[in-house]
């Protein structure tokens, strides 16, 4: 296991640990804390699981009212607070401290309201993304964002992450789909942000609270739109003889005013790992591979593929093939979102990075990847949400030989230094949490992570949510708010005036 | 009345705050001027004018990526996506008819400052979901870059989304970078005309819940109708249910008809076309079509889109209401008497039980000083609000006072 500079151990609170544990077994039913070391076992870590810690305590509230009181509690006592939702983070952004109390949200389950009048969700954090999908479905409405964990991933937590999915960048992120919050802030004090209705009415606090990673409040109850589902989806295979020339073609579609419902990229390696996998029919000789996938009316779908297929023509493709049925684009998907598993089915471990860069900006940083893999001695696949720009390299490496995970974690490390060298950012849709906290810096100035720690002072001034996630340096806010002005020695500007 | 500083780049605005920092003057942003009676008056020494602040830095229409400083005009930026066919999804309104403004030249900072979105907000979004990023100095007169250029990115706090609609109240912005999007092949917008308002919610309901995705949704009765310049919406002296449909010509053929089929229980439907369809969008978009010289109070409703006819029946209880409903039901434009509070406690009693909040968007000075303009807050909410604030601009030199008293 890696060594992670976590927030220095309050000894305080641990030497207090039996008496927080009967004074959280008070407030709460029965069966609702956890506190015996190996049932705590499963809580030790989330999807970035090279990260482990066994929590303080572990606590299941079953309303918005024992959060309150659970955070209230803390509050007084000084104590922190992980939140965590089904724990599957690719950033650690769950990970727990030994110091804190583990907040889990997943009996918090309930759909609370189903509205088609006004189409939109209210569900409880702790309901899967995909139950809010699979309950309207009866009536052709979905919810659009679609994390590749939405049979598992909560969403709360997909709120915390700001989570994305294939469909993106045409159906927009969490933040472009959810309405209202209720939010559980460190003082115990219930607040609502937005509603079924549209827009703030002060500061977006809403949009704010989205991919905040738990270190504002804590979010109890979730408004999301939900959407008419398409009337048909077809996908289409494009491969390609450089990657170059197929990222060429992704520009020429959206060029051309075309907005596919999902357009991904993998590359030779991650090919043949997700066929041999899947065996989803897809071609081994290209360097590169499209998945273009367009919905709507049937026949806005007919115009649109015809159009794709010249574009994909004119940029030179070497395979082009479309779905002629349901179950074959399922298959032409099914290799892309098993690309996880099979990239581990040719390594004993993989690390899965996740960056954004502007896209014309891929050729170079696909070759700089490659030169990398090749320094660092450790294999690569790429795969790659095409549309928005958005990288996921799979590091190949086996953590039984010594310092493997080192050299891929570094790895990982300088390609994200790339993708910010190129206009991008550090993380697209994974988050910051532990795992790329301490490259921060890379990405922002000592003033901008100040401003943004300033935000957190105004949610939780003695930062006790989810501390050690996100920023490298914990400052104090007293600290943060001071100011270094000296009166008079700033000169009067000689701007004019009129 | 203090004097106009008026910086020529980001580099100057800095240098203007850093002065009214040290000595405690407080400035009023503007850039357009467009928006600057929206509000509550402000008691500022100084005027921060960011209208020279222009030019666009970066375009990439196949990353579907545009920069520009805050000064430069919308239209300008129209121009130049149009030529590559494309546009800002969140159609940013011109209210400077509505607003009877002497300054008629919008910036895209200011559209972004305040988060304004025209009717296709139902689908697309609003300005905040198309702020990928922006440079801005603080009230403690430090630069800072936010977010980016690229489409996804959950690096550190998402505060473009705190900053579009804090209207100058956080930040002097220099420069926006936005998502901008294909600009549809073809329009049509699907008339019914002489609907009541409840029938007109259920229809627009339907519609936007059927297959045709719909980009627009309007309503607005026969008095309103009346004021339209476009003679196929004022001839019939009926109220006007609108629905748009934007994309390919095909598609937009087709979800034509699936949107005839979803609305034939409602009455006899009228097709707009392509030539008329943007003008009836504009005039509900810039929100022309009530009495500019009339010294009422005029609000903007955001609430439960299904809730509007109770919403509006519980605040004017009289029958000499004006309303024009947009986002289908979910945003209402409520003309109310310019004497008393406006109908602002009626106003806000009401919204409290149906959910939603409302903005005074245009009102004498006095009654913008009397009432509060911004819903009023919860008291955490509140209390964020002014921590936030201060995490801004600790000495409230931004516009202080624009939103709350004391923010």
């Amino acid at each position: 296991m890696i060594m992670l500079k976590m927030p220095d151990l309050d000894k305080r609170v641990v030497a207090r640990r039996h008496d927080i544990v009967s004074n959280l077994e008070s407030m709460l039913p029965t069966n609702c804390v956890v506190s015996h070391e190996t049932e705590m076992r499963v809580f030790q870590s989330d999807g970035l699981s090279a990260y482990r810690q066994i929590p303080m305590v572990v606590v299941l509230p079953c309303t918005t009212e024992q959060v309150s009181k659970v955070l209230r509690y803390c509050h007084l006592n000084n104590i922190r607070v992980v939140p965590r939702g089904a724990g599957t983070s690719l950033s650690g952004g769950a990970l727990p401290l030994a110091d804190a109390v583990l907040l889990v949200l997943s009996k918090l389950n309930r759909i609370l309201d189903i509205d088609y009048e006004n189409r939109c969700v209210v569900a409880q954090p702790g309901v899967t993304n995909l139950a809010i999908s699979n309950a309207v479905e009866e009536k052709e409405f979905y919810y659009a964002p679609d994390p590749s964990s939405q049979i598992a991933c909560t969403i709360g937590g997909n709120v915390a992450e700001n989570s994305g999915g294939i469909h993106c960048l045409k159906y927009g992120l969490t933040t472009n789909n959810v309405l209202g919050l209720e939010v559980v802030l460190i003082t115990g004090e219930v607040i609502r942000l937005g509603g079924k209705h549209l827009d703030a009415d002060g500061y977006d606090m809403l949009g704010l609270m989205i991919g905040s990673e738990g270190l504002l409040g804590v979010v109890t109850e979730v408004t999301v739109r939900i959407l008419r589902s398409p009337e048909t989806a077809r996908a289409i295979l494009i491969g390609f003889d450089t990657t170059g020339a197929a990222a060429d073609c992704v520009g020429k579609i959206i060029s051309e005013g075309i907005i596919p419902a999902g357009m991904e990229m993998m590359d030779k390696p991650a090919i043949r790992a997700a066929e041999e996998f899947v065996n989803a029919g897809y071609p081994l000789d290209v360097a590169a591979l499209l998945i273009v996938e367009l919905d709507g009316p049937q026949v806005e779908v007919d115009v649109l593929l015809k159009r794709v297929r010249k574009i994909a023509e004119g940029c030179g493709s070497m395979h082009l093939r479309v779905s002629q049925s349901e179950d074959e684009r399922t298959l032409f998907w099914a290799g892309r979102k098993a690309a996880f598993p099979a990239v581990g089915r040719i390594s004993p471990d993989y690390y899965c990075v996740d960056g954004t860069i502007p896209r014309s900006q891929l050729p170079f940083v696909l070759e700089e990847i490659t030169r990398m893999s090749k320094e660092h001695g450790l294999g690569i696949a790429n795969v790659f949400h095409a549309g928005d720009g958005n990288l996921h390299p799979l590091i190949l490496y086996d953590g039984n030989k010594p310092h493997e995970l080192e050299k891929a974690e570094q790895f990982g490390a300088d390609i994200l230094k790339l993708c910010v060298k190129v206009g991008g950012v550090l993380t697209g849709e994974h988050g910051v949490g532990v795992e790329k906290r301490d490259l921060m810096p890379v990405m922002f100035s000592e003033n901008e992570l100040k401003q943004q720690q300033r935000v957190k002072c105004a949610f939780d001034a003695h930062s006790l949510l989810n501390p050690g996630k996100v920023f490298p340096k914990l400052h104090r806010c007293a600290e943060l708010g001071r100011m270094h002005i000296h009166g008079g020695q700033i000169p009067f500007p000689d701007i004019p005036r009129f | 009345m203090g004097g106009v500083l008026k910086p020529c780049n980001e580099v100057e605005t800095a240098r203007v705050l850093s002065w009214a920092m040290a000595e405690r003057k407080s400035l009023e942003l503007v850039a357009g001027g467009t928006k600057r009676s929206i509000g509550r008056p402000m008691q500022t020494e100084n005027t921060l004018n960011l209208s020279e602040l222009t030019g666009i830095s970066l375009y990439e229409p196949g990353e579907l990526v545009l920069s520009a400083k805050a000064g430069t005009a919308v239209s300008d930026i129209k121009t130049v996506l149009e030529g590559q066919n494309q546009q800002l999804a969140f159609d940013p309104p011109d209210l400077s008819q509505f607003l009877r403004s002497s300054a008629k030249i919008g910036t895209i900072g200011g559209a972004v400052a305040t988060n304004l979105s025209g009717p296709r907000r139902i689908s697309a979004g609003a300005a905040r979901d198309h702020l990928l990023g922006m440079r801005a100095v603080t009230g403690r007169a430090e630069t800072v870059n936010i977010g980016g250029r690229v489409m996804k990115n959950v690096t550190g706090y998402d505060l473009c989304k705190l900053l579009a609609g804090s209207w100058g109240t956080l930040v002097a912005m220099t420069e926006v970078t936005l998502k901008v999007v294909p600009r549809p092949e073809a329009e049509m917008t699907t008339v019914v005309f002489g609907l009541s308002i409840d029938e007109a919610v259920r229809a627009m309901s339907v519609a936007l819940g059927s297959s045709a995705s719909v980009s627009g949704a309007a309503h607005f009765s026969a008095k309103l109708a009346a004021r339209s310049e476009i003679s196929e919406v004022s001839l019939f002296k009926k109220s006007v249910t609108a629905l748009r449909i934007e994309g390919f010509l095909p598609s937009v053929r087709a979800r034509k008809d699936i949107l005839a089929n979803a609305l034939k229980s409602f009455g006899e439907v009228e097709t707009l076309d392509e030539n008329i369809s943007p003008r009836v969008w504009r005039e509900v978009r810039d929100v022309t079509l009530f009495d500019s010289a009339s010294e009422d109070a005029i609000w903007r409703i955001s609430t439960v889109p299904g809730r509007a006819p109770d919403v509006v029946r519980n605040i004017s209880r009289c029958e000499n209401f004006e309303a024009l409903y947009d986002w289908g039901g979910g945003r209402i434009w409520l003309m109310q008497p310019g004497y008393g509070d406006g109908g602002a406690e009626v106003i806000r009693t009401v919204l409290d039980r149906f959910g939603g909040h409302a903005m005074l968007m245009r009102a004498s000075p006095e009654m913008r000083s009397a009432v509060n303009v911004f819903e009023p807050q919860s008291d955490p909410v509140a209390a964020l609000t002014r921590r936030i604030k201060a995490a801004y601009d600790p000495y409230a030199i931004l516009s202080p006072g624009r939103m709350y008293a004391g923010v």
